[in-house]
């Protein structure tokens, strides 16, 4: 934890390199290719490791689904005696939980009309439109160094102060949507600008504040639910009315789908990412104080400042994903509204390593999981828990390439005398500024965070001329 | 406020040595009585002047059976609302006075006198709080708000003894909450797989190592692999989670008799101790889990600072490579650094179930762990501070159970804006009065050895 905004770890860590997808990192592509053999290349490449990390995710999943399944117990009871009683039900088990996954997920392929089938597609997409949105708030903060945790409590004041506009107001259609729209955005900006605030103020730990602002959210949430200003009339329970129809977000695929306007501005919220960090001052700012807080204080960026941005920023977009939420899918505010949505923009941030293209596969994939895993939970009483289970584990392999080979015996790859150059920049030297600032201009380097991936760093590092004069160590 | 400043002192021959400090005061000197004096007057407004005129407050002090010879302590004290309110928060006052004193003029005071002054204005000014809270309504009993506040503070506690010790060797623990969750989990498991009177005590063996599973991981990912350490422990969060509701919703719905039933460690009275009114049974009448996190503190305490391990820990924390230079082990440490946490973590969690006599629940940790982190940095990675952290988070927790139980007179306030307290004193705290808190520096800072 840094309390201190100068030359923090995290800041270094979290502040996974630009335009980098799901893929991206250490894709060996900058590396002099004719070095390589074509089997080193795929050994080494992220590709391998993604799917990898996606069998051994499902794999642990498996033995879960075994564990848990009565069937399998009873028949392992008398394992010695006919053992293939176990392996029948626990195969069994295991295929038809992970195919109530996919059924409920992407395509139902046992529905009775075209339109069925193809509803769990439309319901992951809508699952994934808030997810998308929120975890490009997210990687706001971890490109700027900035770990905001406090999703949950932007994305539930958001959600109120749209569903406050979405139905005391009376507006013309499209005003109002956007009206309630901009008051979501307003209402997460402050909620995550409180914590930007009080770290650039005080130097609170962002961590913690953002933490207590999310209980804070959630009991006020609670607490509106009980005063008439939110339940109207119906004062007993806890439920907000439905927004009016000319703040709701439009159906677009008709009504027996739930998919809705918001889709849109999910792709809106990854090319505003996009540009605001590859393409804009303001994001080049942010990244430069992600990556060596100190030399961008010394280059004259306001530090500070920059943290405020940056949770404004990042509480703003997930005040946006709060909002759409409310207004395409949930119409009610309800004590529930968050969900998890808060946490797993956060995961998804991570796999999707803070890069547009990264968050869009994340997201839909985490939204495919969910949706997946609830009617796998309905079908096949398996519940929901194995998702997120499959969840971490897919971030935590993806996470460490190294050890993802070395369980299947590739493990060679990762110990040969390349000396590793990685470690803490914390210099002060003008000649660093000069460092961190190529890093931040050159999109495609590594060199200014410990990447997710710690040792694909060695693979990208030739990425980076420019930065590499100033680097005494690199050999 | 600034009618609150003294006014220089006049000069004298050491005064000028004074002066010449007096230019390095740091620019955030106001912070600090700023704060307290916002606190102070908030307080005064709010509960001293709107108490409800000819209100009175008892509050229950000693219990009919305790220990209290001729009665010192007496059994109830009333006190008039108001007046005792506004006597409280102008005391409050005073010492955010004597700090913009103290700030302005760059005067050192020694720690220990800061700190109780600081301890003195927090009880100072919850005492006026709960004077106004429950006013006119039943007995407010001290005794069993303490009772409550440590029931509260054990886990809390022992997940931030976890944090510091594996942020004083470096790894950032972000973990503290699936530990929690494993150790509850384990030992829920254990001792009803074991049952009778000896299952509490399996599950009290149970819950370290389980949480050592979420230890180990980390410490895999974070020391081994060098991953983002945040990032792990927050992903070890989510799996935690995942997996013991996962377990919850199988194996122990199918059959809760076998795997998770309620059990209890029980309690040692210390005889005689354990009679004295008000803190009698607070402090001498619980489980072992409650003289345990006493004992690690104190042990953890003067292993850090005062023995050669601890000193190879902080410099493994503050300096890896100079560590290493000097023939320390820098990734060894480390990593038992972070399993000694979590299986401290996992006592933690022991608390949640068998300590209290609760079976295990779906995330039932529910956000202890972050708040234990919380209290470890407000508690400047020190043990102790650590715990008067926790133990401060969990009286804030205690006063809103037990005002919201009696809600309906008092204050009047919503259970909802109550149960808001503790994460805004938190708040308060972490802004106003810790500030920047001085991180190990190589904390979150994995180590390649060149």
């Amino acid at each position: 934890m840094s309390a201190a905004p100068s030359a923090s770890a995290p800041a270094e860590g979290a502040a996974a390199p630009a335009g980098t997808g799901l893929l991206g990192g250490g894709a060996p592509a900058d590396a002099p290719a004719s070095e390589r053999s074509l089997a080193d290349r795929i050994v080494r490449g992220d590709v391998l490791v993604v799917v990898l990390a996606f069998v051994f995710a499902f794999l642990i999943g498996s033995a879960l689904i075994i564990v848990a399944d009565e069937d399998v117990r009873a028949a392992a009871g008398y394992f010695f005696a006919r053992p293939q009683d176990t392996l029948g039900a626990a195969w069994t088990a295991i295929t038809e939980a992970y195919a109530a996954m996919f059924r409920g997920a992407i395509f139902d392929y046992q529905a009775r009309t075209p339109a069925r089938a193809i509803k769990p597609l439309t319901e992951t997409l809508t699952i994934a439109t808030p997810l998308i949105i929120a975890a490009c708030g997210m990687a706001v903060g971890f490109r700027a160094g900035l770990f905001n945790i406090g999703g949950t409590g932007q994305l539930i004041t958001g959600a109120m102060a749209a569903a406050y506009i979405g139905f005391t107001v009376d507006l013309p259609p499209v005003l109002h949507l956007l009206v309630a729209l901009v008051a979501g955005v307003a209402a997460g900006a402050i909620w995550g600008g409180i914590a930007g605030f009080l770290k650039a103020r005080f130097g609170a730990n962002e961590v913690i504040t953002t933490i207590m602002l999310n209980w804070i959210a959630v009991n006020g949430l609670n607490y509106a639910l009980k005063t008439t200003a939110f339940t109207g009339a119906n004062k007993s329970q806890p439920v907000s009315p439905a927004v009016a129809d000319t703040a709701a977000l439009p159906q677009i695929l008709g009504p027996q789908f739930r998919l809705h306007l918001g889709i849109v501005f999910a792709i809106g919220a990854i090319v505003f990412l996009w540009w605001l960090m590859n393409r804009s001052a303001i994001g080049f700012r942010f990244r430069a104080v992600g990556s060596n807080p100190r030399a961008a204080e010394v280059a004259g960026i306001d530090v500070g400042r920059s943290a405020i941005g940056v949770m404004v920023t990042a509480g703003a977009l997930v005040g946006l994903a709060g909002a759409v939420h409310l207004l395409g899918t949930e119409h009610k505010l309800t004590g529930g509204i968050a969900g998890s949505v808060g946490f797993d923009a956060i995961t998804v941030a991570l796999l999707g390593r803070s890069g547009p293209i990264g968050i869009l596969l994340a997201g839909l994939l985490f939204a495919a999981l969910g949706t997946g895993g609830r009617f796998m939970e309905t079908t096949q009483g398996v519940p929901l828990d194995l998702v997120q289970v499959i969840q971490a584990l897919v971030v935590l392999f993806i996470a460490a390439p190294p050890l993802v080979r070395s369980l299947v015996g590739l493990g060679g790859v990762d110990r040969p005398g390349t000396a590793r150059k990685r470690r803490a920049r914390r210099r002060t030297e003008a000649t660093d500024v000069a460092t961190a600032e190529a890093t931040a201009a050159e999109p495609s380097a590594t060199t200014g965070s410990t990447a997710v991936a710690e040792t694909d760093a060695e693979d990208t590092t030739p990425a980076a001329p420019a930065a590499r004069p100033a680097e005494g160590e690199n050999a | 406020m600034s009618t609150a400043v003294a006014p220089q002192p006049p000069v004298a021959d050491d005064t000028v040595i004074e002066r010449t400090v007096l230019a390095d005061r740091s620019r955030s000197w106001w912070h600090l009585p700023a704060t307290l004096t916002v606190l102070a007057l908030a307080a005064m407004v709010f509960f001293g002047l709107r108490a409800k005129a000819g209100a009175s407050t008892t509050f229950g002090l000693a219990e009919k059976a305790a220990l209290n010879p001729g009665k010192i302590i007496p059994e109830t004290v009333t006190v008039p609302t108001g007046p005792a309110t506004i006597v409280l928060t102008a005391l409050c006052l005073a010492i955010a006075a004597f700090f913009w004193w103290a700030q302005w003029a760059n005067v050192a005071l020694r720690p220990l006198v800061r700190i109780g002054l600081l301890a003195l204005f927090a009880l100072l000014w919850v005492l006026g709080f709960l004077t106004w809270a429950s006013a006119g309504s039943e007995t407010m009993s001290i005794g069993s708000l303490l009772q409550t506040t440590i029931v509260l503070a054990v886990p809390l506690a022992f997940g931030a003894q976890a944090g510091v010790l594996s942020e004083r060797s470096g790894v950032i623990n972000m973990a503290i909450e699936g530990q929690l969750l494993f150790g509850a989990f384990g030992a829920a498991l254990v001792s009803s797989l074991v049952g009778g009177a000896l299952g509490p005590w399996a599950g009290l063996v149970a819950a370290p190592l389980m949480a050592l599973v979420i230890g180990a991981l980390l410490a895999l990912f974070a020391v081994g692999y060098q991953v983002q350490q945040i990032i792990v422990g927050v992903v070890l969060n989510v799996f935690a989670v995942g997996l013991t509701s996962f377990f919850f919703g199988t194996v122990m719905r199918q059959n809760p008799e076998r795997f998770n039933t309620a059990s209890v460690l029980p309690h040692w009275r210390i005889p005689i101790l354990a009679d004295l009114p008000v803190i009698g049974r607070v402090l001498f009448d619980q489980n072992i889990l409650v003289y345990l996190m006493w004992i690690i503190v104190a042990a953890l305490t003067v292993a850090m600072f005062r023995t050669r391990w601890g000193l190879r820990v902080r410099a493994v924390g503050e300096h890896p490579r100079a560590a290493d230079t000097v023939g320390i082990d820098v990734n060894r440490t480390r990593w038992t650094n972070v399993l000694l946490g979590s299986a401290v973590a996992g006592l933690g969690g022991a608390t949640l179930t068998i300590g209290t006599n609760v079976a295990f629940g779906e995330d039932m940790s529910a956000g202890k762990g972050y708040i234990a982190l919380a209290a470890m940095i407000l508690g400047r990675y020190h043990p102790a501070g650590a715990l008067a952290a926790a133990l401060l988070f969990a009286f804030a927790d205690a006063t809103q159970l037990k005002l919201s139980a009696v809600s309906a007179g008092g204050g009047g306030i919503p259970s909802d804006v109550l149960l808001m307290l503790p994460y805004i004193v938190t708040l308060f705290a972490v802004a106003g009065v810790v500030g920047r808190v001085r991180v190990p520096a190589a904390d979150g800072v994995p180590y390649v050895k060149q």
